[in-house]
């Protein structure tokens, strides 16, 4: 694994001073690299911290209330809205964002490849938040049917697609994964 | 054909996918700084005073603009310069920008927003628009001296005689509510001070020269100092115009005052406050009918909000005074439409314009008028639809594409049993503790601007040495898919396979304006762009290599080869090599002027559209009598498209329109109460999910139309004008209780 501070992991971000030991609240991992993490970093959202200090801008504001899901991560398994997690609750966890589902090589993941697929794809905004919450369903639902295809992305909104193409992606994508 | 595709193509699709994609607020530049809006407390006062001495003290702060900052123009707007991009003298509504803090920092200038003080002398503010167009109401449209924004009238034949001799007058009134667009992305901008002295603007919009137009006006600069680059968007539905472009306006005037990059971006409440919304309407129709179920007069009046601000409602009200009867033709029309200022939010441009509200009206009328006449809902309307070869109630002769509304309507009958659901629609009578219901709708909408613009669009086609082939086009991608479809239209013409075509990124200041990205023109006029240059460059290339290919005439560009058929040919990657050698450029521009078309304003007659799409929907309900709470069973819809460039992306259109129409059928409510908006957040203002969603089903029907150089149509607004009624009528013949005003609202005790 990866060990990596966030101010040298971001670039353009330039490292802040007085950064010590003592300053650290914990470290958590994003994708796969543990990231140190500062007291003040600390009190960030983690859409705050994923976009301003990792630089990581996949995962989209839509209304920082938890009400539209463009912000969703997994952590540790489960789909949760980044607007409404402060960093501090996720010291020790293991967070993924829509930048850490494809492979090193650039390979899409199967849901991510199945969205393009299906035609799941407008605007793209709410793409992100989608994609990881059918994620999270996947990893503890391998066979969803539809309806529960519904119900877990029910705290995802999308304006453009009705939905009903990205309900045919999820479908989709649990297919190609069961093999 | 070799490039038709029936899996979806998209050359967005990969980047956004894996989060790459980059939207404005996902720029990151050195030396950027950060700008806030400073709202007013007021929805309605004059007076107005800003003092932002202390905001200006605060830590990081670079900058506190106000109107007096402004070396340009501080109104501007697409028909009227009555928008303030800062507020000045008076406060309209409380949508209203003060100030713009900007610090090194979001948080700093956050920070500083706060401590900018307004002074203004309050007034009572003026928000019911029957209200505003009273005699001795206050005047609050600006620069007017009443309240009356527009007005628009159709006059044909004597419609109170023809209504005195039907046998059947259906009265009654209808209205509808104001809508937020709700795209996913809120506004968002970047303004970049550029070394050549232009300024470089980045930014969600719909319509880049719009915002180029807005951008130039503010800062009193030429069209020339002012580069608008495409940017991924994250949604628009009409409503990435005006307040998007002042958005970037307002980050451009910073960057000017600073030499800076200066990010604007704005959260949900914000976007909700300032943005426009889709206007509400009051729709009175008094409809005669002969027993035989013919329409034969129409008196109709519709008063609508408009706000604020102008912006495009005298456009809204075009469009619904053109197709003030729906897809129907009646011999006796007199329709007037008036549009109020008021103290609310300005309504402007969305997905729909000005027909969603119409047909509401209408497609309600005729389920109402054949059940008292004894008739079908089928039977009223095949009986009054525009027909082949006929006239609109604005005197328009239908002889120049396929008019498919039956086609369209049988389609859905048959795709949803509805004559055999109609027959066990519960009306009022519960089985099983639910009311079932089903509904139907149709509608034909004018393509594109019509008589209400000046509709042209242009396109480059720029083949380099290799083959490989850049397009441009001045049609935006919004995220529906317009560029892909251009990159289809261009491969097919070309006889390439797509990936040799790149969708270069635009910018106004590589391609003459082409017009809003708006009025469901991407595919017709775009597309038609596209294929327009396409044409020019065949046909320069086989000119060009006459001597070696034959007659010009014959040469065709198909599976990579070009030439005539038994002739000889060159693989594409020869031919284009030969154009070099000869050096002559590979190049093409092409336009597409849309047909004539026109309009009298005295009467409300004349050709309004050059080509129309016919739709049908049809939706079925369940409804829960202890709660009054509608559920969605199925959706059902054809679109006549024309044709479809990219079918799953057309479908795409279609579902995503019917979910906007659900939700402004059933939900969406901004709880405005005296100017201000109760709900301003996606928690309370509700738009639906997936869960409130049943499975849709959508038949393409295509009759190419030779008014399009493609054939194709468009899909983006005609998927979203006519579910509201459909659902209503669901709704009815489910429960027996007829809604006439939206979102439907089902009182539980009625239902006993």
């Amino acid at each position: 694994m990866n060990e990596a501070t966030p101010a040298n992991a971001a670039a353009g971000n330039p490292p802040a001073a007085g950064t010590s030991a003592a300053g650290l609240a914990g470290a958590l991992t994003v994708n796969g690299i543990r990231r140190q993490v500062r007291q003040e970093e600390a009190e960030l959202t983690l859409l705050e911290y994923l976009r301003e200090v990792l630089g990581l801008t996949g995962t989209k504001n839509g209304c920082a209330v938890g009400a539209c899901g463009s912000c969703t991560v997994v952590v540790n398994g489960q789909g949760r809205r980044s607007c409404k997690t402060r960093v501090s609750e996720v010291l020790g966890k293991d967070v993924v964002t829509i930048e850490g589902l494809e492979g090193r090589d650039g390979s899409l993941h199967p849901i991510q490849q199945s969205f393009i697929d299906a035609g799941a794809i407008q605007c793209g905004f709410c793409t992100p938040g989608m994609v990881m919450s059918a994620y999270a369903l996947l990893l503890r639902d391998p066979s969803p049917d539809r309806t529960a295809i519904r119900t877990a992305l029910s705290g995802n909104l999308c304006r453009c697609t009705g939905y009903q193409q990205i309900v045919d992606a999820v479908e989709l994508a649990a297919a190609r994964m069961r093999g | 054909m070799a490039n038709e595709t029936k899996s979806a193509f998209r050359n967005d699709a990969r980047a956004k996918v894996r989060g790459r994609a980059l939207y404005a607020d996902d720029i990151r530049l050195p030396d950027m700084a950060h700008a806030v809006p400073v709202y007013t407390r007021f929805v309605r006062a004059r007076n107005l005073r800003v003092d932002v001495s202390a905001a200006r003290a605060a830590p990081g702060v670079l900058g506190v603009f106000t109107a007096a900052d402004v070396p340009g123009q501080v109104r501007f707007g697409q028909i009227v310069r009555d928008y303030p991009m800062l507020a000045e003298g008076t406060i309209q509504c409380e949508g209203e920008v003060i100030a713009l803090a900007v610090a090194e920092t979001r948080r700093q200038a956050l920070a500083a927003a706060a401590l900018v003080v307004e002074h203004a002398e309050e007034l009572p503010p003026v928000t019911d628009p029957e209200e505003a167009l009273a005699p001795g109401a206050p005047v609050v449209r600006w620069g007017g001296d009443d309240n009356l924004a527009n007005r628009g009238r159709v006059r044909r034949g004597d419609a109170a005689a023809a209504l005195a001799s039907c046998d059947l007058v259906v009265d009654e009134t209808f209205s509808t509510q104001a809508v937020e667009h709700a795209y996913m992305e809120p506004e968002s901008a970047v303004a970049i001070p550029r070394p050549d002295g232009i300024l470089e603007i980045r930014g969600s919009m719909q319509h880049p020269f719009s915002t180029r137009r807005f951008v130039a006006a503010l800062l009193g600069v030429s069209l020339a100092e002012v580069e608008v680059v495409g940017t991924t968007a994250g949604g628009g539905f009409g409503g990435k115009d005006d307040t998007a472009a002042i958005v970037c306006a307002r980050a451009a005037l910073a960057a000017r005052k600073l030499g800076r990059p200066v990010k604007l971006t704005y959260d949900r409440e914000w976007s909700f406050r300032e943005s426009y919304k889709r206007h509400p309407y009051r729709l009175r129709y008094r409809v005669g009918f002969s027993k035989d179920g013919t329409a034969r007069a129409a008196e109709i009046d519709m008063l609508c909000d408009s706000g604020a601000y102008t912006s495009v409602t005298p456009w809204v009200n075009w469009r619904s005074t053109a197709q003030c009867c729906g897809p129907y033709y009646v011999d006796a029309v007199r329709m007037d439409i008036r549009a109020a200022a008021t103290n609310n939010v300005f309504t402007g441009a969305m997905r729909g314009f000005g027909a969603p509200q119409v047909n509401f009206a209408v497609e309600q009328v005729m389920d109402i008028a054949a059940e008292r006449l004894g008739l079908s809902p089928l039977e009223i309307r095949r009986k009054n639809m525009v027909k082949q070869d006929g006239l609109t109630i604005t005197g328009q002769r239908l002889d120049t594409h396929v008019v498919s509304l039956g086609q369209v309507m049988d389609t859905v009958v048959r795709d949803s049993g509805y004559e055999a659901k109609l027959a066990r629609c519960s009306r009022g009578k519960a089985e099983d503790g639910r009311l079932y219901g089903i509904g139907l709708a149709i509608s034909y909408r004018g393509s594109s601007l019509g008589a209400e613009g000046l509709d042209y669009c242009s396109a480059v086609v720029n083949v380099q040495a290799d083959g490989s082939v850049l397009l441009d086009a001045a049609i935006h991608e919004n995220g529906q898919g317009a560029e892909s479809v251009q990159m289809l239209i261009l491969a097919r013409e070309l006889g390439l396979p797509v990936e040799r075509i790149r969708r270069q990124w635009s910018s106004t200041s590589r391609i003459p304006d082409g017009g809003t990205t708006v009025a469901t023109r991407g595919t017709i006029m775009g597309g038609g762009a596209v294929a327009q240059a396409a044409r020019e460059l065949k046909r320069l290339m086989a000119e060009t290599l006459a001597d070696e290919l034959g007659d010009p005439k014959a040469v065709r560009f198909e599976g990579g080869r070009v030439g005539a058929p038994g002739g000889p040919s060159l693989s594409w990657e020869e031919a284009v090599s030969r154009m070099y050698d000869r050096r002559i450029y590979p190049y093409a521009f092409g336009t597409f002027r849309a047909p004539p078309v026109s309009w009298d304003e005295h009467t409300g007659q004349g050709d309004a559209y050059f080509t129309y799409v016919y739709s049908c929907q049809a939706a079925e309900v369940s409804v829960d009598p202890a709660t009054g709470r509608v559920q969605l069973l199925a959706l059902w819809a054809a679109h006549d498209v024309g044709r479809a460039i990219n079918p799953p992306m057309t479908l795409g259109q279609a579902y995503g329109g019917m979910v906007q129409a659900a939700g402004m059928a059933l939900m969406e409510d901004l709880a405005p109460e005296g100017g201000r908006l109760g709900n301003r957040n996606l928690d309370r203002y509700k738009i639906p999910r997936a869960r409130d969603i049943p499975e849709m089903r959508c038949t393409l029907v295509e009759n190419p139309d030779p008014n399009s150089p493609t054939g194709a149509k468009g899909i983006g607004e005609p998927a979203i004008e006519l579910l509201a009624p459909a659902i209503a009528n669901a709704v009815y013949n489910a429960t027996g209780i007829r809604c006439r005003d939206l979102p439907i609202r089902l009182d539980p005790e009625a239902l006993k």
